[in-house]
């Protein structure tokens, strides 16, 4: 391709200022965990772990502050649970629309990426409202008191599988639809059963798909704040104890120190989904 | 008593029919190809043998017994892919051993089984390799190994050539040829190229817009068509069209359509004023005077392929021949005034397809 | 292949997740926002029905003006991701190495995986009075005060550009890359100059990716919530904050869910447009990645 010298020179000037762009912010969330400094700002004041591991206040570390770590239990369990729901339920749409015919399948096909295109404020409010109405319903008419009907940990749940199902279909369709057809067919003429098919050629084609589409749905919903600030009970997840913590009392650097602990442990699952995605090179 | 043995065997999708009325026995081990060209039916031919789909009508018997009701996976019929379709999971020993662990064989007998197999295909000791470390040439004989070592009563072999470049492919019909012998085992192998077919079979059968046009050995395919389509689908051959003008006793007085007459056998019921094509192997042509009929043309290029080489003659009507130049002779050279001859038996005359 | 008995009913069973997911998680409570923003509350657990919600907001210039503006705001922001995120697409897939390649990928998705808190109190930390930024300024010399750059729509701008640049890239980088690059030198052979390369050859390949990535972009834009409320302060008049207020604040489900139903429907309406201007579909551009 034709290109001066000059141009050249401005285009990748422009490049680096983006991702620098990028990470900055980042980096100023990082770096201010680790300042010996009550508020998360210059001057620098010296390196410290406090922020991490200080046992008492006004430095009161990361892993002695209860409600934080209270949050990142409670992300972590609704995490695992959305996402063991999105991957199952991503796995059998994925089968159905690779695999089966039926009628209006276009439209369903349409019906199922809406959600990714739904804000998720509304599919919050409408999960809520809707829980609220059956709930209300079956209490009115049936003398029924049914509490995880009402914001919590179960209608968290519920509101992040609406969205993530959409993401875990769509990556394990997308590695189903390269699937060829015909090793299923080589299994069955060389005598196995329809399951042993799926549970020694499908599936171990289909496992790194299901693990990073685990891994991205564990994430986004250990990061989701839009859909979860509606549902949220008495139990709330670490974004929604961070957010109170942001607006309400201040922040001090032990949410620097959180930020560090995300990134490190989104990073670790990207990284480790990204390598299970890569065929090994090694015998 | 056959192999395998299909008795008006139909299939069809909706209002498309794409296998009608298809019989065939093929003894036990021969090796027996179908021939013809993509989308005649044959690649759901063999789909119906090995049970991924079900006939319309008619039967499949595997060593005298239908198995129509019979699951793809309870069918003693194995399968070599268009692909191969090894498993990418697997090594090459649990590739082959797949079969027999669902057989439920015991895993000292599998070892010994996969390794008696390996052996016998030349790829000893590559038990722990990967599939994507072999080659083309390999893979294919780890595709064979996986099936034969679960010792079928027939072995189906879905054009697996295809994928390969033309030198490997050369060597792979010889060893495919010395494989079948080995086993002893019935083949029905399917193939568009008819050399693949006729270098290998025992008998081929060619195949058209889903029924059989011809059975026999690729001699007789080759020598005696006995329609238009295997005349021209078999073998290189020049085609003239024209009209019966006369008919006496086997041979046909032919006036061409550009113009022009020749004299040829009659291999069909045509007669007098039917529509006919005429098929001319460029080997049964010659140069210079000599046969019954003498086309008169000038020469139009030398094709120089070695044995093969050929010589392409425009007639004064103006229809191109390939004539056989086996000598490298060249006939002379581009543009000199030559003849054309040949004798009436080897000019076949068949009904004008679609006419 | 399989027996008609068997088929359907591995039909059936794979039908049934798919049906419970989208009808209970979707279908109906959308419907049930539909419902609940048309009934107006008149009394303990009596409800009328009618358009008085919507007629509400209609009548309030402060609910309609924010939805203008979040609408303006959103379509801003897809603009600029696509104006800035355009070069970088361009370069990772066409002219960085194969090997810098992934890695600037990579780099492209790490803000990703850190969550919109994350990123926005990072941009808190730079951006205020006592932030990095005007510290390091007024270290330099160059400003004398620190000098407040929160709650400015300048500053929710950026932090929006920032959040959702990445959702344009991504689709962007996938369609460039399945671009041959013969295709650009015939262009160039044929005598085109860089411009009409790029405007006949590059943008018309790219346009199932830029449909793609605005969709995206505008619709987490407009459904944004955090980087507004937080690099805007309480008063950043985003749309979303409207509905979180009527829901946790004020207690109002009607009003809150008729706000819900507009915010759909005009965004559905931009997406729509913006479709039906590029003639693409939703199918082939959003499910792609």
């Amino acid at each position: 391709m034709p290109s001066s010298p000059h141009f050249k020179w401005i285009y990748r000037a422009y490049v680096v200022v983006f991702f620098v762009f990028l990470i900055s912010p980042l980096v100023a969330a990082g770096a201010f965990a680790f300042n010996d400094s009550l508020f998360p700002s210059l001057p620098w004041r010296g390196f410290t772990l406090d922020w991490f591991f200080g046992p008492a206040e006004p430095k009161l570390g990361l892993i002695h502050d209860d409600r934080l770590l209270r949050g990142m239990g409670n992300s972590l369990y609704i995490g695992l649970v959305v996402s063991a729901l999105a991957v199952a339920a991503g796995t059998t749409n994925a089968f159905l629309f690779e695999r089966k015919s039926f009628p209006l399948k276009g439209v369903l096909y349409i019906l199922m990426i809406v959600p990714l295109v739904i804000p998720g404020v509304i599919l919050g409010i409408a999960i809520l409202l809707f829980a609220s109405m059956v709930a209300n319903f079956a209490d009115r008419q049936l003398g029924l008191f049914i509490t995880w009907l009402r914001p919590g940990i179960p209608l968290i749940v519920l509101g992040q599988v609406s969205f993530l199902t959409t993401i875990t279909t769509l990556v394990i369709a997308a590695r189903l639809k390269k699937f060829d057809i015909a090793l299923e067919e080589a299994a069955l003429n060389l005598g196995a059963s329809r399951l042993r098919v799926l549970l020694t050629v499908t599936l171990p084609y289909l496992f790194p798909a299901l693990f990073s589409a685990f891994i991205v749905a564990f994430l986004v919903s250990f990061e989701n704040f839009n859909t979860t600030m509606i549902l949220v009970g008495s139990d709330a997840p670490l974004t929604v104890t961070m957010y109170d913590r942001m607006v309400k009392v201040g922040s001090t650097p032990v949410l620097n120190a959180v930020s560090v602990v995300l990134m490190l442990g989104s990073g670790l699952l990207a990284l480790a989904s990204v390598l299970i995605q890569r065929p090994s090179k090694t015998a | 008593m056959y192999d395998l043995s299909c008795s008006g065997l139909t299939k069809r999708f909706g209002p498309f029919t794409a296998v009608s009325d298809v019989s065939l026995d093929i003894p036990s081990g021969s090796f027996f190809s179908i021939l013809g060209p993509s989308g005649c039916g044959k690649t759901t031919l063999m789909r119906m043998i090995a049970g991924f789909e079900s006939p319309s009508e008619g039967d499949i018997k595997i060593k005298g017994e239908s198995v129509v009701a019979t699951p793809p996976n309870k069918r003693n019929v194995k399968m070599v892919f268009q692909h191969l379709a090894l498993f990418p999971m697997m090594s090459v020993g649990e590739n082959i051993a797949y079969g027999l662990r669902c057989r439920g064989e015991k895993r000292g007998a599998i070892g010994a089984k996969v390794a008696g197999i390996l052996d016998r295909v030349g790829l000893p000791g590559t038990e722990d390799k990967r599939i994507d470390q072999l080659s083309g040439g390999q893979k294919q004989r780890i595709a064979i190994a996986r099936c034969m070592v679960l010792e079928p009563d027939v072995l189906l072999l879905d054009e697996p050539l295809g994928a390969l470049d033309l030198k490997l492919r050369e060597h792979m019909k010889i060893e495919l040829k010395l494989l079948q012998n080995q086993f002893e085992t019935t083949f029905l192998y399917i193939t568009h190229d008819q050399s693949e077919a006729l270098v290998m079979s025992d008998q081929v059968a060619v195949m058209n817009a889903g029924r059989f046009e011809q059975i026999g050995s690729p001699k007789e395919l080759y020598d005696a068509p006995v329609s238009g389509f295997v005349a021209g689908f078999v073998g290189d051959s020049n085609c003239l069209t024209g009209t019966i003008a006369t008919v006496d006793g086997a041979d046909a007085r032919v006036r061409l359509d550009d113009g022009g007459e020749l004299i040829g056998r009659v291999a069909d019921r045509s007669g007098p004023g039917d529509a006919v094509e005429v098929f001319l192997r460029p080997e049964a042509l010659s140069l210079g005077a000599g046969g019954a009929t003498t086309l008169p043309g000038t020469v139009d290029s030398l094709l120089f392929n070695g044995a093969n080489s050929r010589v392409l003659v425009k007639l004064a009507t103006g229809q191109m021949l390939e004539v056989a130049d086996p000598a490298q002779s060249g006939g002379g050279a581009v543009g000199d005034t030559v003849t054309v001859s040949f004798q009436p038996e080897r000019a076949r005359v068949f009904a004008r397809r679609g006419a | 292949m399989m027996g008609r008995d068997a088929g359907r009913l591995s039909l059936i069973l794979l039908f049934m997740p798919f049906a419970l997911w989208i009808g209970l998680l979707i279908v109906l409570p959308q419907l049930g926002i539909g419902y609940v923003s048309l009934r107006e509350k008149v009394g303990i657990n009596q409800y009328e029905f009618g358009f008085k919600n919507y007629a509400d907001f209609i009548s309030e210039p402060i609910y309609r003006n924010t939805l203008l503006r979040t609408a303006w705001m959103s379509i801003l922001v897809t603009a600029l991701a696509l104006i800035a995120g355009f070069p970088v697409a361009y370069y990772i897939a066409k002219i960085a190495k194969t090997r810098s390649r992934a890695a600037l990928f990579l780099m492209c998705l790490i803000p990703l995986w850190v969550s919109d808190l994350v990123r926005a109190y990072g941009w808190i930390v730079l951006l205020r009075e006592t932030g990095v930024i005007s510290t390091a300024l007024v270290s330099i010399g160059l400003i004398s005060q620190p000098i407040e750059m929160l709650y400015t729509d300048m500053t929710v701008i950026i932090g929006l550009v920032y959040t959702v640049i990445l959702f344009m890239i991504v689709p962007l980088v996938s369609t460039l890359q399945g671009m041959d690059d013969a295709l650009l030198e015939a262009g160039y052979n044929l005598g085109g100059s860089r411009f009409t390369v790029f405007r006949r050859i590059i943008v018309p390949y790219a346009m199932p990716g830029i449909v793609a990535g605005s969709i995206i972009t505008f619709m987490l834009t407009a459904g944004s919530y955090l980087t507004p409320v937080l690099l805007g302060g309480k008063n950043s008049s985003w749309f979303t904050e409207q509905i979180y207020n009527q829901f946790i604040t004020r207690y109002n489900w009607e009003a809150g869910a008729t706000f819900g139903v507009l915010l759909l429907l005009f965004t559905s309406l931009v997406v729509w447009l913006g479709l039906l201007l590029t003639g693409q579909s939703l199918a082939t551009t959003v499910a792609k990645d």
